[in-house]
């Protein structure tokens, strides 16, 4: 029987022992200059470290450098002999460090690198999770509107961004419409956007008015907002049915309307939110007609560069929109000119968003299903005395809708009092200017609507007429055109954007049909 | 349409028979004949519209501005010939707190005398 070999115990294990040395321990000055093994008890340093080493009963240490600089250090205790090192094991050691130290300090950069590389994994997944969380809060379709087509797009210049964009649903079926922009990209601007758009949704909840939505918005964002940081917001009520977009903006990009004739930009002062408690945000309103589209987008288009250092601009953005064709989504159209300005090999400077609101064109089958009808759409010379023939006009056209003759004669006066005013005071009487009148029909509402060229103008407030005050020389005799509008239909809306003027008439058909 | 007014005198109530359209560019007219009917007596004056096609908001301004002028001198408007359309507009303005609205020229003359 084979014996089994014959087990020696080996030699207690020696403990390692630790030492952390500050940086400014006077013990790494004199070791990253000793330029080989130093015997611990020679010295005399006024040195933390070194009162450790004489606790741990640290003989020598053997500085390891690379490079210059001391990257550790090899710390021995007395030698099991008893006996002193010797100059060939001081020797030996300083060989040992020297060769080493290298070898430690690729490993050193190699776990730097690892560690670097796990953070870099960690943050790309936060990032990863931020981005999902905050595609969560943009819509994840858009509102499907009878008419309407409206749509939205959103690039992120990095994982996550400062742009937004909301569609929320208002009551008697209207929308709010929503876009913005924080300063800054990355997570604190997602952050930020997060908690406006929060804000945004609790506040136009409450409010009809967008003016006062972004006014309460601003009093509840103020006083959280980050120094340096601000959000730029549009936002807009529209009532689908008649097209009205009443809308308000706190400093961001102008929205772009393009009409039949023209593209003009939908301006109203405002703060950006966050900067100035107290701020008041200018509202106006436009009438968006069948056919018209409007472009809201963020400075992340107009201020995207070409290679050579060009900016692309809202010209280029307003002569995309002119020329957009109807069959086309004027997104792409927007995004393939900028494309092509910007090159290929673009990175992307900031976010990207739009939202488009297309009012479609009236056929006969949106007329069936709506019920409305467009009876005519005509144009009159701006020259005193034309509101008769637009009068006349309208009564041609509205002729086999049984109007009774009285409710026909205010329908007349009404016609011709609006357009008498587009001529004078929208159009100048420049003849080169036209009145355009447009007439439909709805099941139970006729409307006129009135047109000039007198947009962008402060419509002064009107002063009622006063026949005692006009009497007695205190008021001019002028002055009724409005306040007979008002007394000959049933509604008269008014609205206005930089270049037109519309005043709508709503004269109730009752039981006519 | 042109606009005109004539002045005649029925049994001591001066009457102006309007023509036309009242609008921008009537005032010579109407004024003239205001000044016509109103010389040389301190009576009443019946505006008679049965002829009148069409009355915009200048056209109101002009009626105004002469019952301005009558009120100034004391003088007692009537108004007569109106269709429903402008009675209700002579309502609608208060223009008819400031005159004797009468059905036709025959009331209007017995108004004048009441």
């Amino acid at each position: 029987m084979e014996r089994e070999p014959e087990v020696t115990a080996p030699p207690a294990a020696v403990e390692p022992v630790a030492f952390e040395l500050s940086p400014t321990d006077p013990l790494m000055h004199y070791l990253q200059q000793a330029g080989g093994p130093v015997e611990i008890d020679k010295l005399k340093l006024d040195s933390p470290g070194l009162e450790q080493m004489r606790k741990a009963d640290v003989a020598l240490v053997v500085p390891l450098v690379s490079q210059g600089e001391l990257i550790g250090v090899l710390s021995l205790g007395p030698r099991l002999s008893e006996q002193q090192y010797s100059a060939d094991d001081r020797k030996l050691l300083e060989n040992l460090a020297s060769t080493a130290a290298p070898a430690l300090r690729v490993a050193q950069l190699v776990r730097e690198e690892e560690a670097n590389i796990q953070a870099r994994e960690r943050y790309q997944q936060e990032l990863r999770i931020a981005h999902l969380i905050q595609q969560n809060f943009l819509p994840r379709e858009q509102p499907d509107i009878a008419g309407w087509t409206l749509s939205a797009f959103y690039r992120s210049a990095r994982e996550v961004g400062g742009d937004f964009y909301d569609f929320i649903e208002l009551d008697n079926g209207r929308i709010g419409v929503v876009i913005g922009d924080v300063t800054d990209k990355g997570v604190p601007a997602a952050l930020m956007m997060a908690s406006t758009r929060s804000v945004l949704r609790s506040v136009a909840a409450r409010f009809d008015s967008p003016g006062t939505v972004l006014e309460h918005a601003n009093e509840l964002l103020c006083p959280d907002m980050p120094p340096k940081m601000f959000v730029t917001c549009l936002y807009a009520i529209l009532e689908p049915h008649s097209g009205k977009l009443v809308y308000a903006n706190a400093g961001h990009n102008v929205p772009y309307r393009r009409r039949i004739d023209c593209v003009d930009e939908l301006k109203a002062r405002g703060m950006p939110l966050g900067l100035l408690p107290g701020s008041k945000y200018e509202e106006k309103d436009v009438m968006i007609s069948p056919g018209e589209i409007v472009l809201f987008s963020s400075d992340g288009i107009a201020e995207a560069h070409s290679t050579d250092g060009e900016m692309f601009g809202c010209p280029r953005i307003i002569d995309v929109v002119t020329h957009h064709a109807s069959s086309a989504d004027l997104r792409n159209e927007v995004l393939d000119s900028l494309h092509a300005f910007t090159g290929a090999e673009w990175d992307q400077e900031d976010d990207i968003t739009m939202v488009v609101l297309d009012r479609l064109p009236y056929d006969a089958s949106d007329f069936a299903a709506s019920g409305e009808e467009r009876l005519a759409t005509f144009e009159i010379a701006s020259e005193t005395g034309n509101e008769r023939a637009a009068m006349q006009r309208v009564v041609e056209v509205v002729e086999g809708l049984g109007i009774d003759p009285t409710r026909l004669d205010k329908l007349k006066t009404a016609v011709a009092e609006a357009t008498m005013n587009a001529i004078e005071h929208g159009n100048h009487n420049d003849p080169d200017l036209p009145v355009t009148i447009e007439v439909t029909k709805r099941p139970r509402e006729l409307r006129v609507a009135i047109t000039d060229h007198g947009g962008g103008a402060q419509i002064p407030d009107e002063t009622a007429p006063d026949i005692d005050a006009k009497l007695r020389g205190e008021q001019t005799p002028r002055g009724w055109g409005l306040f007979l509008i008002k007394n000959m239909v049933d509604d008269m809306i008014v609205t206005s954007d930089e270049v037109h003027h519309t005043v709508t008439l709503v004269f109730s058909l009752g039981g006519e049909s | 349409m042109d606009f005109s007014a004539d002045v005649r005198q029925i049994d001591g109530l001066a009457v102006i028979d309007l023509h036309g359209e009242i609008m921008a560019g009537a005032d010579d007219a109407l004024t003239s004949g205001f000044v016509r009917a109103t010389t040389g007596n301190t009576g009443p004056v019946l505006l008679n519209f049965a002829d009148v096609s069409y009355i915009n908001s200048t056209g109101i301004a002009l009626i105004v501005g002469l019952l301005a002028e009558a009120r100034a001198s004391d003088r007692r408007i009537l108004v007569s010939g109106l269709t429903d359309h402008y009675k209700d507009i002579f309502e609608i303005t208060r223009i008819s707190d400031f005159v004797t609205m009468c059905d036709d020229e025959e009331s209007a003359a017995a108004a004048a005398k009441a």
